[in-house]
């Protein structure tokens, strides 16, 4: 019959409806701001420097290699080499960056930077009401803006953060376990030759 | 009136006119004001995104049409011709900006053809299930586009972005984006599925069936959506075929070419589909086509989520940086949801490639656009553009 | 489906002096191409889409290549004087545009062959026979070369630029553009870090920024 193909349209629309006031399944909106999920593990919207310890630019992991800063497709990070070295966390002495700037309003949240940094030390924030009004200063993100610690890391990414502090962790153990049995070995030589 | 039957000479129309393309306004010679020129674009609901047609009228009748495009060019090619390999991984997703996994899957198909890197069998599968995930999530949007250019404002596409919603939701938490995913690597995918997400995905794709069930009560069988799109901007076959159209525009017109079947890259011939079939070529087989590809895409997801190894997830050869193919050329190709999507890489052994092409689908979809609509109402090629199922992001690249 | 080298012997058997030649492919399991002459491209084509054997009816793929002038080194086995000796010589390898055809079979299923034709350099000598008479899919993307490239296709039913407006003058996807600095432009804290990439920029360095503007 004609019209009846409509009239089957109109019971689903009917039901859709319905269900919109009682139906847990259809009722899917979420008010936001009031409201919000969650958000998930993965999720990756720009760019914050880890940092260990209280010290925000004290304890930056970054050792201003530059690799994030050349593989970076759209060219968006900035990075200049401080002049002294300092210690990182196994005690070898590296560069830290004097300027480290991420312009977030070219950056396309690709995570490359974080894939290509050998050094754990940039990832991925799942911050992203960065609304300002001044589009040009405002987007430009110093090392002071973008330092987070790492208690943050395993907030956003646990996962991801345990692995990573489990191995830093290991590797200084394995340099203290190292470092003792040197010290012992020269405590053994010592004595004969005083 | 049975709206369903339908014979040829029912539709009395003008010839299409191909291959008149000089483009002059008021060339009849009987009535030199009767023909009406109109821009159709950039800035039209209509045309999904920023597309121009330059629409010559008699009345309400097409008499030419002429695409216009490029108000999205920002030269991708040559943006990827000047970085590395890996760089232009995230530049992919924002061709076909509804189908990120896809554009990711050809490009990366590409460079393993170029470098000869193999892909272990996990990764394998979850590229299967994304791109069909994609593959459901661009018909059903789709559907809903076509039913909103038709008039039925709303209902239909908000159906259609409900269930939507849940598949981004999975590649959210899967790649960490919804729609500008970056996910898949040379070799494999970037990062393992997150603790329970294949059942997600299980959930999702078993609900799925119940959405469609209700997509179908609504639009298939509606007297008004046959009426609208039965017999308009029929595409022959031999048109289809020499004109290098793909993807279901090519197999409503019942030409049997699905790159899934014929090339059977990474590991499609290990599952069982089949390839939906049109008899008319006209804006409604197109529309079932999408409908009839949901169904096949939920079997094949089916099947990867039962068979899915444990394993690694990307060959542990292949490298993130200083990757640098030796110089030779490959052309990678898949069955995007839009057509047959392919990328042509010619390197010289240097750390960016020589030369980067993408085919796009969309584009080359076009070429026949004017043929559709010549004879036809002016709403109607709003219809039959929507059928054809174009992003401008790709055809503009 | 048979070779490339295969086709080109029946090609060359089957019409004598038609300029048809197989060129390598380095990629693992590539296929090699075949560099057909300018002047019987059109029939070359023909005969692949109409031949019973290949009917390649579906023409995928269609693209350019820039290739500028370059020097090539290589060495060679010379006597100079009594001792016979590696002398270091250059050859100028002169510029030309190419344009890559990628056909498959519909009805067949089997494909790709890949054909090519060469201009014979990159300003005088730049028409190509186009294909959209006998594929009418190579009709966008031959416009496409034509406004990136600069080839221009003879007996295209409507060639115009296609992405770059009218009044463009340049061919963008040449290796050799340069970029006119006279389009709106509006300075963003993001251009200290591009002049920064240029200036470091070093050809052939790993990385992105390599080739930054
Ligand atoms: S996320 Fe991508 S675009 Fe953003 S800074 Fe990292 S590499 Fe650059
Ligand atoms: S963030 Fe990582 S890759 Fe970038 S400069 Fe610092 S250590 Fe190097």
């Amino acid at each position: 019959m004609l019209g009846s193909g409509i009239i089957k349209g109109l019971a689903e629309t009917g039901r859709n409806f319905v269900g919109s006031y009682f139906d847990p399944e259809r009722m899917t909106t979420v008010e936001y701001p009031e409201q919000r999920l969650a958000p998930k593990e993965n999720t990756r919207q720009f760019p914050f420097l880890v940092f260990d310890g209280e010290a925000a630019l004290a304890g930056l992991r970054c050792v201003a290699c530059q690799i994030c800063e050349k593989e970076c497709p759209p060219q968006c990070i900035y990075i200049e080499k401080s002049r002294e070295k300092k210690p990182d966390h196994l005690g070898k002495p590296q560069f830290h960056p004097a300027i480290f700037d991420i312009d977030i309003s070219v950056c396309m949240s690709c995570q490359i930077c974080v894939e290509v940094c050998p050094f754990d030390a940039i990832k991925m924030d799942t911050e992203f009401e960065l609304s300002t009004s001044d589009r040009f200063g405002g987007l430009l993100m110093h090392k002071d803006l973008l330092a987070r610690p790492n208690s943050h890391f395993l907030k956003v990414h646990p996962t991801d953060a345990g692995v990573i502090d489990a191995r830093r962790a290991e590797e200084r153990a394995r340099l203290e376990a190292k470092a003792r049995l040197d010290s012992e070995a020269k405590a053994k030589e010592a004595p004969p030759a005083a | 009136m049975m709206v369903t039957q339908r014979s040829s000479d029912e539709w009395d129309r003008p010839a299409p006119v191909a291959g008149s393309y000089a483009f002059v306004v008021g060339d009849d010679p009987e009535d030199p004001g009767s023909l009406l020129e109109v821009s159709m674009g950039p800035q039209h609901p209509s045309t999904h995104g920023v597309f121009r047609m330059d629409v010559v009228l008699d009345g309400e009748t097409v008499v030419k049409l002429k695409p216009v495009f490029g108000y999205l060019h920002r030269n991708h090619e040559k943006i990827a011709e000047n970085i590395s390999y890996l760089g232009s991984m995230p530049y992919t997703d924002r061709l076909d900006y509804f189908c990120s996994l896809t554009n990711n899957w050809a490009y990366a198909l590409a460079v393993e053809k170029l470098a000869g890197i193999s892909v272990p069998e996990r990764a394998e599968y979850l590229r299967v299930i994304l791109s069909e995930l994609t593959r459901l999530q661009n018909h059903v949007c789709l559907a809903g586009f076509l039913a909103q250019d038709m008039g039925a404002s709303g209902t239909p596409l908000m159906y259609g972005f409900r269930e939507r919603e849940k598949i981004l939701d999975l590649f959210e938490s899967l790649t960490g984006a919804r729609m500008m995913c970056n996910y898949m690597r040379f070799g494999g995918c970037r990062c393992d599925t997150p603790p329970g997400w294949l059942d997600e995905a299980r959930a999702v794709v078993d609900s799925f069936p119940r959405f469609l069930h209700e997509f179908e009560n609504l639009l298939s069988s509606n007297e008004i959506l046959m009426s609208r799109t039965q017999g308009i901007g029929v595409l022959g076959k031999d048109l289809a075929v020499g004109a290098g159209i793909t993807g279901p525009c090519l197999r409503a017109a019942g030409v049997d070419y699905d790159i899934r079947k014929v090339d059977g890259y990474g590991i499609y011939p290990r599952f069982q589909f089949r390839v939906p079939l049109g008899e008319h070529g006209d804006t409604y087989d197109r529309y079932m086509m999408r409908i009839l590809e949901m169904h096949e895409s939920l079997g094949i997801l089916k099947q990867a989520l039962d068979g899915i190894p444990e394993g690694p997830i990307i060959d542990p050869k292949a490298k993130l940086r200083g990757f640098r193919p030796k110089a030779g050329e490959s052309y990678g190709r898949i069955e995007a949801p839009k057509g047959e999507l392919g990328f042509y890489l010619i390197s010289d052994g240097s750390p960016s490639p020589y030369r980067y092409r993408v085919r796009p689908p969309s584009l080359v979809n076009l070429t026949v656009l004017e043929d559709l609509c010549v004879g036809h109402n002016v709403a109607d090629t709003v219809i039959i553009l929507g059928s054809i199922d174009i992003v401008l992001g790709e055809v503009d690249r | 489906m048979e070779t490339p080298q295969q086709i080109r012997d029946r090609i060359v058997g089957a019409v004598a002096g038609l300029q048809v030649e197989c060129l390598p492919n380095g990629a693992p399991a590539g296929v090699p191409s075949l560099l057909v002459g300018r002047s019987c491209f059109r029939e070359v084509a023909i005969f692949l889409r109409d031949d019973p054997q290949l009917r390649l009816d579906y023409c995928s793929n269609v693209t350019g290549v820039d290739w500028p002038e370059r020097t090539e080194k290589f060495k060679v086995r010379r006597q100079v004087g009594e001792v016979e000796k590696d002398v270091e010589e250059s050859r100028v390898i002169p510029g030309c545009l190419e344009v890559v055809y990628h056909l498959y079979s519909m009805s067949l299923k089997h494909g790709p062959l890949v054909i090519r034709v060469r201009t014979g350099d990159r300003s005088a000598d730049v028409s190509v026979p186009s294909l959209t008479p006998v594929w009418r899919a190579c009709e966008l993307q031959e416009r496409e070369v034509f406004d990136l490239f600069g080839v221009h296709f003879d007996g295209h039913p409507d060639l115009r630029r296609i992405l770059m407006w009218d009044g463009f003058v340049d061919h963008p996807m040449r290796r050799d553009y340069v970029e006119p600095d006279d389009y709106d432009y509006e300075p963003t804290p993001h251009d200290h870090v591009l002049d920064r990439a240029l200036a470091r920029a070093k050809p052939g360095e790993a990385g992105c920024g390599s080739g930054a503007r």
